[in-house]
């Protein structure tokens, strides 16, 4: 298949799966509780202001017709207005999805960074006393949730030794930069606000750590296992025995086809922790889209629960085709794999 | 005739457990899980104060630090952490066994004969979970309690809707390649009935991979389910959970560090138990899920 077919095809398969999700949502959202309107009105609301509402909101009109004007709206990026903040829902989003964002960007470097390293330290000197403890580390990884390393780490390093800060994202008395992105990183940047830049890194330590403890975990997981998977192949005692160096051979010839199977499974990690921000920012009074997530799932307030599910949503879906793309690049055979599913 | 019939058993029985044991880390996991589930079932003997586990209050006691007679401590209205702690594993237990039970049967089900019939019962259901793979499991959940009132049976409910794709998915491809072996065709050609074959032929057949991934999905259920709990959307107070338990104890960090920790830790002894147990089962089985 020509990789100009392979990627129509994946935008198609993608837009697919968002139709597919706006339509859960919208079943979820419309179809189950009650009478939306009278949810947004409240108890105290009278009869008139409900049906004027109802009128409003097209809650008379069949169900592909309020189907079609709600996905006219998400697809003008027009959410709706937020029962809780009394404001629009895409400027609520534009205020606290970049933070969060942000921390999601940072763990996923770290996930890389810190995992792969490990994973082929622990591959190379296999069943040594390095594998044994990046084993041991991957365990623990694997099964803590992020809010146990959370307040583990908040103890440890923010109150016993007191040398990372306990939460927030700046430290008060610092002069944000001002906010053209709402990411910190780009904003001191653009400005030229180094001091503010490195605070922000210092209050981004725990949190982002506390994210990205199980993806690293994953990740060296995952390079050890593809990376002695390939160990035994013909064709790496063929480059010893050209007297090719073990350290080129294991960076090279090893790693490049092990990071396959690897990329693929580190792309869901990394979709994966824009849900377990959640956790992770409630912990450090993060400044995302966390606590708003969770104050507005619990005051039923469906225009901003949409938003926020379908925002996370459209980034799963984003990072899963922008991981297709790669794989399928790296590796041809996927393609043609593809070409026979369809067939 | 029961000597002959029993001397195999017990080699195979003791083959298994040569197997399962060659890995220290199985054992540890099993050791973990018993432990645990005998320990909830006697709950009320085996805890200092059962009265702990729901509303109750000892102002005089309260936000002690560990010792005697409380050994994780108390919190803030003088409930001993330890007992709660077992009361929790309780929920957690509950959680995954009901949400395994509802998403398993109806997962393998959909998977059968997605895998089974070709054409389009394949080509709808796998659709179908393709979507509901490609959703964030946090977020799908989140979606569900949105709608819902957040408490233990509705966090099961929203837990199972995520669940089920996964079991689809891995049945699906364990009958697409057992549905041309040999003793398949053999059913067929006798003319056996399709719920014959599925059933008594492909089933059993699914059943190590898929129980290898109940075991292990014990584990990733408590771990959500605990998450949940912890945003307060799974279990509600006065019930002891222990995602519950560590946001609650956030809030008093760090003078009251225990009443956090201990619950978080405990999380983690119950997963981690769950999933040395299935990377044991796994080695025993032999399969990939």
């Amino acid at each position: 298949m020509r990789y100009s077919t392979f990627l129509i095809q994946r935008v198609l398969l993608s837009v697919l799966v968002l139709l597919g999700l706006s339509i859960l949502i919208f079943v979820i959202a419309r179809v189950i509780p009650g009478d939306p309107a009278r949810i947004a009105l409240g108890p105290l609301a009278s009869r008139s202001q409900i049906e004027a509402l109802r009128a409003q909101m097209h809650l008379d009109e069949p169900l592909y017709a309020q189907y079609a004007y709600y996905l006219a709206g998400l697809l003008r990026g027009d959410f709706g207005e937020s029962l809780y903040t009394h404001r629009a829902v895409a400027i609520d989003l534009r205020d606290l999805f970049p933070a969060t964002l942000e921390l999601v960007f940072y763990s996923g470097l770290l996930m890389v960074v810190i995992g792969v390293p490990l994973g082929i330290v622990a591959a190379v000197w296999r069943d040594r006393w390095v594998d044994h403890t990046v084993r041991l580390v991957s365990l623990a990884g694997v099964v803590t949730p992020a809010f146990v390393w959370a307040i583990v780490l908040m103890l440890v390093f923010a109150y016993a030794l007191g040398v990372l800060p306990v939460a927030g994202r700046l430290s008060p008395g610092l002069v944000p930069p001002s906010a053209a992105t709402g990411t910190v990183t780009l904003d001191a940047l653009l400005a030229g606000n180094l001091r503010a830049y490195l605070d922000f890194l210092r209050h981004l330590i725990l949190p982002s750590v506390s994210l990205s403890l199980a993806g690293v975990a994953q990740a060296a997981r995952l390079t050890r296992a593809s990376m002695v998977d390939v160990a035994g192949r013909p064709y790496i005692e063929a480059a010893r025995a050209f007297g090719i160096s073990e350290s080129r051979i294991a960076l090279k010839y090893m790693l490049k086809p092990s990071m396959i199977p690897t990329v693929t499974i580190l792309g869901l990690d990394f979709a994966a922790l824009l849900g377990n921000a959640f956790l992770v920012e409630s912990v450090f009074a993060w400044p995302g889209i966390a606590r708003y997530g969770v104050e507005v799932i619990l005051r039923k307030d469906l225009n901003a629960i949409v938003a926020v599910v379908m925002i996370m949503g459209l980034f799963f879906v984003v990072i899963n085709f922008c991981i297709d793309m790669l794989v399928g690049y790296l590796d041809p055979r996927i393609r043609l794999r593809q070409m026979e599913d369809a067939a | 005739m029961n000597a002959v019939a029993v001397a195999p058993a017990r080699e195979h029985l003791r083959r298994t457990w040569y197997a399962f044991s060659r890995n220290g880390g199985s054992v540890v996991g099993l050791g973990i899980v018993v432990a645990i589930v005998l320990l909830t079932t006697f709950a009320p003997w085996l805890t200092p104060f059962p009265r702990h586990a729901r509303a109750f209050t000892d102002f005089e006691h309260a936000g002690l630090p560990p010792g005697r007679p409380y050994a994780l401590g108390t919190d803030t209205i003088g409930r001993d952490i330890f007992t709660r702690v077992v009361f929790g594993y309780r929920f957690s237990l509950l959680l995954g066994v009901v949400v395994l039970t509802a998403a398993v049967p109806t997962g393998v089900l959909l998977g059968l004969l997605a895998g089974y019939y070709r054409g389009w019962p394949e080509t709808v259901i796998m659709r179908i979970t393709d979507i509901f793979l490609s959703i964030p499991p946090l977020a799908l959940a989140l979606a569900i309690m949105a709608v819902l009132q957040p408490n233990l049976q509705n966090a099961m409910l929203a837990v199972s809707a995520m669940w089920w794709p996964w079991y689809t998915r891995l049945v699906y491809g364990l009958v697409s390649s057992l549905r041309t072996e040999g003793y398949v065709q053999a059913a067929q050609i006798v003319g056996a009935s399709p719920a014959h074959i599925l059933l008594r032929e492909i089933l059993p057949n699914c059943l190590p991979a898929v129980l290898t991934k109940m075991t292990l999905d014990m584990a990733f259920v408590i771990l959500i389910g605990s998450s949940l709990s912890f945003l307060g959307l799974g279990v509600q107070p006065p019930d002891p959970d222990l995602g519950t338990m560590v946001a609650d104890g956030a809030k008093y960090m760090p003078d009251l560090w225990w009443i956090s920790v201990f619950p978080g830790l405990a999380i983690l002894v119950i997963v981690l138990g769950f999933s040395l147990l299935g990377d044991g089962l796994r080695d025993v089985f032999g399969v990939e899920v």
